[in-house]
């Protein structure tokens, strides 16, 4: 075998090197040239292949994504922010709680059980690296159009993928979305969010610091997982007996990750690591690389000392191996022995693989030979920028002039019925049981509120009665109509979900799926939308604590509809005050909010196949005072639910069937129009009729719109004037509609 | 009377955490042995009233490749039993 070190590659600068196939550019392949003062090793030419990759530099996104830093709202919460594993604020009484979400969504469509599970691994990791004890995991997803044979393979896949590795490792998950698109099948987004709690000193950063501290690798060995790329140059410099195909599918093992929670957490408490990093996306280049980057930048690392699962795997591909549940700690020589031993009671294969220098460079040597020297700064952070060009796309106007206001409306009784029924029975809108039962959402006995919920609610240890309310939002058609607009609804939607359970909204943090940004018409998408993100999270004073670019989501030149999906995370000071959208009783129920004829981009308009015209109007100063008001009238509001998507007719049938009852109410005006538009800025809320005048006074004392729809009970809903439908009928509708898509 | 048995495994290069497991628990419960791997897989038996022909034996592949195993983890081999 020969092996490329760096006296090799010193004396043979004209050795072809098949950067091309490693996805670099002619460019971008002289720069690391330039950097190194040589050719790179293969080695070398691998890590900064696998960097500078769109996943790990965010070349086309980063000139973007400096807005979350310019435009950041001064707030007192942020106690890591952007550019560590996950972002961490302040929730009060000495806890902090950090939270991220990322995307699986190619993997997940070429093997979905181990795609989903390997990406809730991921999450995991990322949380627990920063010291924090995983306590929730949120999906949101997105599939092709729920009839079709692909999602019939895709969603029963990634569901169990997702149950099987949350249950496994005792971590809950509480909630998340499912949404239905024909621009998803063939790209389903299978993104993960994981919240994790910590005490403020426990915080960890991934840092390598202090020469002759110590480099240790945990947790699993180290396989050909996820190197498909990388095996290109394997073939070209290690030719003859190498099996031609590597796995790009990476398997998970929950077992081990769970002892590795244990054994990390039992590492922490004793204080043993002065930096932490779980391997990923790069596996054991970015780990080293980012390590020292954020270091000094010297570190040395013996890659042969790294346990291997299959020998024959070449340097190169150790490098590049996504084997999961493996993390990368620098330990001082004092602690490693009591490091090991933890790691020993813990069945978890510890070894050091090397150490910090004083020196500037990441050094790597294969028994004995240099075959990596470079500075690290350069591989993990210096990766190319691009500015790429973005433009409206010329059919823009044309798609917003097709307003979905001027479509046909059901009149009358049987036609009014008819649309509600076929509103609450379509996929989007139906209800999800048959996929949150396959969740374990009460491990660990923390959990107050789990999906169907506007937002997850979380107790923070049992120790306390301190709370994180979660949610996940985004309407992709609204994103497509105006991807401004879209965006800030989304955050709005999420914003209000939190709100509704009588938390305080306190961090953002997002997962942004696009198609390529080599097209300019998706970049513009991309542009606009984190901009609106920028923007909106300065007006509400929240900060983004960290986030995620997932782009290449596209069939052959279709892209997905833009789907920035934005995770809000509030804290509740007592989660008994938490409230749902579930009442006992008899009950008023009064409609927060204006209602405006906006129907474009919304879920009827979308049961129409329609898509065009301009999104409902976001005004981000009115979820303010909504949420200042649910929050300071908590103690008088029986229950609350968001309106967003099928709009009122949705939120009212969704609360019905919640409280197990009926109800009268009667509607000024349009009931088309009322029922169906999908006005932000509008929570229904139930109230005890002795506490209605009250909370209808408070409610105009803040400026906010109040209708006092009607009362609960009985078991129709009656309309008054215009329908009455069975509540029965309405509950058979609502949850015969996936278990008849999915059950095998 | 025929048995066409398909057997199916994780391909080699693919993390078998069961065979891991096995491998672990081998030495635990006092077995001497000591093998470098362990990898474990599913066994299919399909009975059949006749020795299969030539183009059943198609079929039985078609679908060991499409419903039997994963083609993306999995591998899979056929043998008869007459």
């Amino acid at each position: 075998m020969a092996l490329d070190t760096v006296g090799i590659a010193t004396n043979s600068p004209d050795t072809q090197q098949p950067w091309r196939e490693l996805g670099l550019k002619e460019d971008e392949y002289q720069r690391i040239r330039e950097i190194l003062n040589r050719r790179p090793t293969s080695s070398e030419l691998a890590m900064y292949s696998v960097m500078w990759s769109e996943h790990c530099s965010y070349k086309s996104s980063k000139v973007h994504l400096r807005q979350f830093g310019e435009k950041a709202p001064k707030s007192d919460a942020l106690l890591v922010g952007i550019g560590e594993n996950a972002g961490v604020v302040d929730v009060g009484q000495g806890y902090a709680v950090t939270f991220k979400v990322e995307s699986h969504n190619h993997p997940s469509f070429i093997e979905p059980y181990q795609g989903a599970a390997t990406g809730v691994g991921g999450i995991v990791r990322d949380i627990l690296t920063m010291g924090a004890r995983p306590v929730a995991i949120l999906d949101p997803l997105r599939f092709g159009p729920a009839d079709a044979p692909d999602t019939k393979r895709v969603l029963p896949g990634v569901i169990a993928g997702i149950g099987g590795y949350g249950n496994c490792i005792g971590v809950p998950t509480v909630g998340g979305e499912v949404i239905f698109d024909k621009s998803y099948l063939g790209n389903p987004l299978v993104n993960a969010l994981c919240v994790g709690v910590m005490k403020h000193e426990d915080i960890k950063l991934a840092k390598a610091s202090g020469a002759g501290n110590l480099v240790v690798l945990f947790g699993a060995k180290t396989g050909g997982d996820g190197i498909g790329g990388v095996s290109v140059l394997a073939s070209e410099t290690f030719s003859e007996k190498k099996p031609t195909k590597r796995p790009a599918v990476q398997v998970g093992d929950p077992f081990t990750e769970k002892v590795l929670i244990e054994c990390s957490l039992e590492i922490f408490k004793e204080d043993l690591v002065v930096g932490i990093q779980d391997l990923g996306g790069a596996g054991l280049s970015c780990a080293t690389s980012e390590l020292a980057s954020a270091g000094t930048g010297g570190m040395r690392i013996e890659l042969d000392r790294v346990p291997l699962r299959d020998a024959n795997l070449s340097p190169e591909e150790i490098l590049m191996s996504e084997s999961q549940e493996r993390m990368c700690a620098i330990v001082p020589p004092a602690k490693i022995d009591r490091f090991l031993e933890i790691c020993k009671k813990w069945d978890v294969v510890a070894t050091v693989i090397g150490e910090v220098t004083s020196g500037e460079h990441l050094e790597i040597t294969w028994h004995g030979e240099l075959i990596v020297d470079v500075p690290p700064r350069t591989v993990a952070h210096d990766g190319p920028v691009y500015n790429r060009p973005y433009k409206r796309p010329e059919n823009q106007g044309d798609l917003c002039a097709d307003a979905a206001e001027n479509l046909p409306r059901p009149t009358g009784e049987a036609e009014l019925a008819e649309a509600i029924l076929k509103l609450i029975s379509s996929p989007n809108m139906a209800d999800k049981t048959w996929i949150t039962e396959q969740y374990d959402k009460y491990v660990q006995g923390n959990t107050v509120a789990a999906g169907p919920s506007d937002a997850a609610v979380i107790r923070i240890d049992e120790e306390s009665f301190l709370g994180v309310a979660v949610a996940t939002d985004c309407n992709g058609r609204f994103c497509k109509l105006d991807p401004y607009q879209g965006t800030q609804l989304a955050l709005a939607e999420a914003f209000r979900n939190v709100a509704v359970t009588g938390a305080k909204p306190l961090a953002i943090t997002n997962c942004l799926n696009f198609g390529s940004p080599e097209d300019p018409g998706v970049m513009w998408q991309f542009a606009e939308s984190v901009r609106a993100l920028a923007d909106g999270a300065l007006e509400m004073g929240l900060p983004v604590t960290g986030g995620n670019v997932s782009f290449y989501n596209q069939t052959g030149d279709v892209a997905i509809v833009p789907t920035p999906v934005i995770g809000i995370l509030g804290v509740i000071d007592d989660v008994r005050k938490a409230i749902s959208y579930r009442f006992t009783g008899e009950k008023e129920l009064i409609l927060l909010g204006e209602t405006l004829e906006e129907l474009s981009g919304g879920e009827w308009a979308d049961g129409c196949g329609h898509l065009g015209g301009i999104p409902p109007r976001v005004n981000l100063q009115k979820e303010i005072v909504l949420a200042d008001f649910i929050h300071a009238q908590r103690d008088y509001i029986a229950a609350a639910h968001d309106l967003s998507d099928g709009g009122l007719a949705v939120a009212l049938i969704e609360m019905l069937l919640q409280s197990k009852t009926g109800a009268t109410v009667s509607i000024h005006g349009d009931p088309f129009m009322h029922l169906f538009s999908e006005s932000s800025g509008r929570i229904l809320i139930a109230v005890s009729s002795e506490d209605s005048n009250y909370v209808v006074g408070k409610a105009a004392d803040a400026g906010i719109t109040t209708t006092r729809l009607g009362k609960s009970g009985g078991e129709n809903l009656e309309i008054s004037g215009v329908l009455s439908l069975s509540m029965l009928h309405l509950q058979e509708a609502n949850q015969r509609t996936i278990p008849a898509l999915f059950n095998a | 009377m025929a048995r066409v048995i398909v057997d199916v495994v994780l391909k080699d290069e693919i993390l078998d955490p069961q065979g891991d497991a096995i491998s672990r628990a081998l030495p635990r419960m006092g077995f001497s042995f000591t093998p470098t791997a362990v990898r474990q897989g599913k066994s299919f038996i399909l009975s059949l009233d006749h020795a299969p022909s030539a183009s059943e034996l198609k079929e039985i592949e078609n679908a060991a490749a499409t419903l039997l195993s994963n083609p993306v983890i999995e591998t899979f081999t056929i043998r008869v039993e007459n």
